[in-house]
């Protein structure tokens, strides 16, 4: 069934990196199926979606995924707490209502969360906002304001913060760059959040 | 067995195999014994036993899912789903579908003749559950010498079913397909069902269900029945689509109470056709046990515990315009899994097409469905 695939964005080839062969993994947002796709077949992982569009989910079940229809905001609550080994959500979390609730919930579910987003920090979307006085739209971030699906968009500093103030452990860190490439976060991280067009980041709940 | 109709077709079509088993204790707390199933098989067990795939027929199906219905020469419920390179594909599997307990195409039911006063059960024939169906199927399933089914799938009552396979047997599912269901009856839908029941016994033909000693048979008020419950497997827009305001075989309306319409016309068509091929006491029967199917109150009421470390695979599936079974019923079976931690896939079709959508020539769902049933198929080592 799981024949070819073509190759992988790059921010899900890291997040496929950061997860533990034969584990169990919950992909929100999963849209095509991609990344469970990959997961299920190169490292035996028990994956699973959750993805908003009809057209989406549909897809993913006629190539044999087991995905479900829901959303972020509401559907997280059903699952029991530590659940899956992995919760992913990839560049899903500047659009849903509430990040913080949904990251919340994410660190009840799995034993680690994987998350992935756009950097409104970077410097293109910095100068682009700066130079026009317009929206930014830049490479990853190419909506216009009154139709973008992203509506939390956040700074890698704005996501780094909200990890404290729900006492999230970061335990691996990576600025994704222009053309692709992917460094460690350095700190403080001024410099990355102006050079980074991305973030991934491992967290875990701290151990109370 | 007796058969209420005959065959206008034997010799062209394969009408299955029946077979008395010993006693089977109901949800009612009666026995009914010996009971006897009527089923039809497609394709062919593989030597593992392993390729297993049952059916479960809707409130007015039968065992006649694929190919040409030895009765009505028509073609079986799911004859678009099931067959050679199909979907539930018979080259691949083993399909077994079983008329229920409490039906009457062979099953034992209301129709049936009581072994032990030699006349009809009608009303003295207990009253059953879906339960008990599926109990009775697996006592088949244990006759054909199965462990573990490879899939169960049928949707309405079909779905019901599914359920409860899953929550009864889930170390015998190894994937379940339950489509345009839902864990329990609505209140609409026993409204509904009611209305029918109350056409059936307000025919004095009905006979206090008595009409097969008498002699008589409740043809308008099962066509009444029916009638009413096609309407509930529509939708408006699939109804105004095919019919409009249209007429039927007239210029002008005739200020008077024929069927002036086409969807009168219509439907009484659906209730004619209907009476043909069912019993009306068994139409009381499969709709009581639809009205009592509530399968979380076997479970402390929490839909969940039903499913507690299931194995199975689950793909439940809804469509936009069923109105009878709403894609909310299918999306708190999704939940009630999810808590569960069970393995599910949960998909809706847009259509509008209404509740029979599921029975009907749907691309995407044939594409979807094969996508599922393909994974569970390489998983199984099928």
């Amino acid at each position: 069934m799981l024949a070819k695939a073509p190759p992988l964005r790059q921010d899900l080839v890291q997040i496929a990196e950061m997860v533990t062969p034969s584990s169990r993994v919950l992909d929100v947002g999963c849209g095509s199926g991609e990344l469970i796709e990959h997961l299920a077949r190169a490292k035996n992982v028990d994956a699973r979606g959750i993805e908003l569009s009809q057209a989406g989910v549909n897809a993913c079940v006629a190539k044999g995924l087991p995905v479900i229809q829901g959303d972020a905001d509401t559907d997280l609550a059903d699952y029991p707490a530590q659940s899956f080994d992995f919760a992913i959500l990839s560049q899903t979390i500047q659009a849903t209502h509430k990040p913080k609730a949904v990251l919340e919930e994410l660190l009840r579910i799995g034993k680690r969360v994987i998350v992935s987003f756009p950097n409104f920090g970077f410097w293109r979307v910095r100068l682009s906002l700066a130079l026009t006085g317009r929206m930014p739209r830049t490479g990853s971030l190419s909506y216009a304001w009154h139709e973008t699906p992203n509506i939390h968009l956040c700074t890698i500093a704005d996501f780094v913060a909200l990890t404290r103030e729900i006492d999230a452990a970061v335990e691996q860190s990576l600025a994704v760059n222009e053309g692709g490439d992917v460094r460690e976060l350095t700190r403080p991280g001024y410099w990355d959040n102006l050079t980074a067009e991305g973030a991934i980041f491992l967290l875990s709940r701290r151990a109370s | 067995m007796s058969s209420l109709f005959q065959p206008i077709a034997a010799q062209a079509a394969d009408a299955g195999e029946t077979h008395a088993f010993g006693a089977l204790t109901l949800d009612s707390g009666e026995s009914l014994a010996p009971i006897t199933i009527g089923w039809k098989t497609y394709g062919t067990l593989n030597a593992a036993k392993s390729n297993a795939f049952l059916l479960c027929h809707a409130l007015t199906g039968d065992q006649y899912a694929a190919g040409t219905h030895p009765v009505t020469g028509k073609p079986g419920w799911w004859s678009s789903m099931v067959g050679p390179g199909l979907p539930i594909d018979t080259n691949r599997f083993f399909v077994i579908c079983a008329n229920v307990i409490g039906g009457c195409m062979g099953s034992s039911g209301p129709h049936e003749v009581n072994p032990k006063t030699g006349a009809p059960y009608g009303l003295s024939f207990p009253v059953i559950t879906i339960r008990d169906m599926v109990r009775a199927q697996a006592m088949l399933i244990d006759h054909l010498g199965i462990d573990t089914l490879f899939c169960v799938a049928g949707g309405s009552m079909g779905g019901m079913q599914v359920l409860q396979w899953a929550a009864s047997y889930p170390e015998r599912v190894f994937a379940a397909l339950p489509l345009a269901t839902a864990a329990r009856h609505s209140a609409q839908n026993i409204a509904f069902h009611e209305v029918g029941r109350q056409a059936i016994m307000a025919d004095p033909d009905w006979a206090g269900g008595d009409y097969a000693a008498k002699g008589t048979n409740p043809k308008k008020g099962l066509a009444v029945a029916r009638m009413a419950a096609h309407i509930t497997y529509l939708s408006e827009a699939a109804l105004h689509r095919k019919f409009g305001r249209n007429l039927q075989n007239r210029e002008a309306l005739s200020y008077a109470f024929d069927a002036d319409f086409q969807v009168e016309s219509y439907l009484r068509h659906q209730g004619l056709a209907f009476v043909d091929r069912f019993d009306a006491n068994a139409y009381l029967y499969i709709t009581r046990a639809m009205d009592y199917f509530d399968l979380a109150a076997d479970y402390d009421g929490v839909l969940a515990n039903a499913f507690r470390g299931t194995k199975t695979r689950f793909c439940i599936a809804s469509f936009t315009s069923d109105w009878l079974f709403p894609t909310v019923e299918s999306k708190k079976v999704v939940h009630a899994l999810n808590a569960a931690g069970a393995n599910v896939s949960f998909v809706e079709f847009a259509t509008d097409k209404g509740h029979d959508a599921f029975l009907l020539d749907m691309p995407e769902m044939f594409q979807t469905l094969r996508g599922f049933i393909g994974a569970a198929a390489a998983a199984r080592g099928i």
